[in-house]
């Protein structure tokens, strides 16, 4: 009972990055119908940058909060400069723009820090002043800090003129540019947020899978599931979804023979049974086209 | 109502200059440089098989590196556990893969656009997993890969390198004929009427779940093909060399060359072979430039901005336009 208690609290633990990355899918999507594929290697960039930080001295949490800031202003430039431009372009055209992004990032990063695989510090202390058998230390700031993520974007979202007028630019682009909303700065905002969330997500998991320019494409997929399972037009049960997906990752690895390293193919079966057999997900809302 | 004869003259013409074209340029450049052809032309064959399916039924793949692995594979294996010869394995390549691609095509019926997509996404990313799995260990050869030796000179006068480099010509220009019947078939007609408007084509009596899996076999079938050449050239598969950048390498070639277009597939794959050579040369040219790989991913956001159409596509239209020009 206690390995199965274990595997749930540390599948939550992964789950809630994984929720971080659904997120920022998510609001990429829902800014602009877009997947992100360069998401990844997005936050991959923005930990390699907090490394830097960590390198010439800086406080773990300051260098954080600076490469947080910065991956939020790297978002923003990112969506005028570069996707900008395909706004109008085909689907096939903008997924090979995201592809462009990707294949810079993941280069960049090898040329700017090397390929080799380095360790990354925790951000949170050895100890909580108490003690678990069940779950270490790193996870449960892991998912405490996902909660606090979480919550502030929810209040954003809810409580913000800023953050209405963006989910109004999402939701209903031509009446809220008539009622004064910069429709396309919004878009910017989203990208933003959503590669700042990103970067959360990518910090929080570079103490757990090593540092190295490849270290995300397993997490994106499961974020991708994630989003896909809780549904890509709910923010909340995009977070569901990644948490779920932490979750399933880990009973998968140890009670399905061959599961551990299978798991990849596990989070691609699941895509695709979701998107056969739920395709709103199950939290999203179900989408009817006129003919 | 006469439909005009589809066989033009200039497709003649140029259908043969490519030939003449292609049967010469080994007598001219080394055994490397028609080494790099040879791969250029495998990846074309894959290249063109994305091209009828994302280009002529609107079905899009991130993942085609699955089967350009499956054929690749199933080759390899043939040749190695089975002792085939490397021409009949090329069949069980096809074979295999386009199995695959029916079977990934079933669920890919309720999938549209992106979440197409991202399904094959999924799909290449996982791959390497896959082929690395403990239980197919015995026929992959796991991490560790398998050597494959390359083919016999097909006649004694020639190098291995230059027999290959036939045999994958001849493979390219014949599917590449057959594409252009099958596209200008009633099937092909029926693919590119699901890709316009799915409903009418429904309505008009096409069996589209039937048409969208088969474009996904046949597809599937055309990397599987190019992963076998691919493999007699390079001698060697392994997992890792089909992750998910050979899915992104066959996807930029495709769109790079011109999506909607059969020619386009030749284009695509030379960019795929010479490009990254080219942006290493502007590399040591340059010393302070970012890695070739980078450049080659801003060339390929360069592309899709200045020229949406591809190479081939923009070549058509420039012969439409000039056409207009001087009839008009």
């Amino acid at each position: 009972m206690d390995l199965f208690l274990q595997l749930t609290l540390a599948g939550l633990a992964i789950g809630s990055i994984y929720s971080c990355v659904a997120l920022s899918v998510v609001m990429v999507y829902q800014a602009s119908d877009h997947f992100n594929f360069a998401q990844g290697e997005m936050a991959m960039f923005s930990t390699y940058i907090a490394w830097t930080f960590l390198g010439m001295g800086t406080p773990i949490w300051l260098a954080f909060v600076l490469a947080v800031a910065l991956s939020f202003l790297a978002g923003i430039i990112i969506e005028r400069l570069v996707v900008k431009p395909v706004e109008n372009a085909s689907v096939l055209n903008q997924i090979m723009v995201f592809i462009g992004l990707l294949v810079i990032f993941n280069n960049m990063a090898g040329w700017i820090w090397e390929f080799t695989i380095k360790p990354f510090p925790s951000l949170f202390p050895e100890d909580f002043g108490f003690q678990s058998d069940l779950i270490g230390p790193h996870h449960m700031g892991v998912i405490g800090l996902t909660l606090l993520v979480l919550l502030i974007t929810f209040c954003f979202f809810r409580f913000t003129r800023v953050g209405l007028a963006m989910q109004a630019a999402a939701a209903n682009p031509d009446s809220a540019r008539l009622v004064g909303v910069s429709v396309g700065w919004m878009l910017a905002l989203g990208w933003g947020l959503a590669a700042a969330i990103g970067a959360v997500g990518g910090i929080l998991v570079a103490p757990i899978v090593y540092l190295e320019p490849n270290m995300m494409s397993g997490v994106l997929l499961y974020g991708f599931a994630g989003a896909l399972l809780g549904g890509v037009s709910s923010p909340g049960g995009a977070v569901l979804g990644g948490l779920m997906i932490g979750v399933l990752e880990n009973w998968v690895g140890q009670y399905v023979p061959g599961g551990s390293e299978l798991k990849l193919t596990f989070a691609l079966i699941l895509i695709i049974a979701v998107v056969l057999f739920k395709p709103a997900g199950l939290f999203g809302r179900v989408v009817i086209k006129r003919v | 109502m006469k439909y005009p004869n589809p066989i033009t003259r200039n497709l003649l013409i140029g259908f043969t200059i490519a030939i003449a074209f292609g049967i010469a340029l080994p007598h001219f450049v080394s055994d490397f440089v028609t080494y790099q052809f040879t791969l250029a032309m495998a990846w074309a064959i894959a290249m063109l098989g994305l091209n009828v399916l994302t280009g002529y039924n609107g079905q899009f793949s991130i993942g085609h590196s699955a089967f350009f692995a499956a054929g690749a594979y199933s080759a390899a294996i043939c040749i190695e556990q089975y002792g085939w010869g490397p021409y009949e394995a090329i069949l069980a390549a096809a074979f295999v893969s386009f199995i695959f691609g029916f079977l990934f095509g079933l669920p890919a019926l309720r999938l549209e656009g992106l979440y197409l997509a991202l399904a094959t996404f999924g799909l290449a990313v996982a791959t390497p997993q896959l082929l690395k799995f403990d239980a197919f260990e015995h026929w992959t050869g796991g991490v560790q890969g398998i050597f494959v030796p390359k083919p016999e000179p097909i006649i004694s006068s020639i190098s291995p390198d230059q027999s290959l480099y036939y045999v994958t010509l001849f493979i390219i220009l014949f599917l590449m004929a057959v594409t252009w019947c099958l596209l200008h078939s009633r099937s092909g007609r029926a693919m590119m009427a699901i890709r316009d408007n799915p409903i009418a084509a429904k309505t008009m009596g096409i069996n589209t779940a039937l048409v969208k899996t088969t474009t996904f076999g046949i597809s599937a079938m055309y990397a599987g093909v190019g992963g076998a050449l691919f493999t007699y050239a390079s001698e060697f598969v392994s997992p890792d060399a089909f992750n998910f950048f050979v899915a992104v390498y066959i996807l930029v070639g495709s769109v790079v060359g011109g999506i909607v277009s059969i020619p386009g597939a030749i284009f695509g794959g030379l960019f795929i072979v010479f490009m990254p050579n080219f942006a290493q040369d502007i590399r040591l040219a340059y010393e302070w430039l970012p890695p070739p790989w980078a450049i080659f991913g801003v060339f390929l956001i360069l592309i899709i901005y200045f020229v949406p159409f591809g190479i081939w596509g923009s070549i058509e239209r420039l012969i439409i336009w000039t056409k207009q020009k001087v009839s008009g």
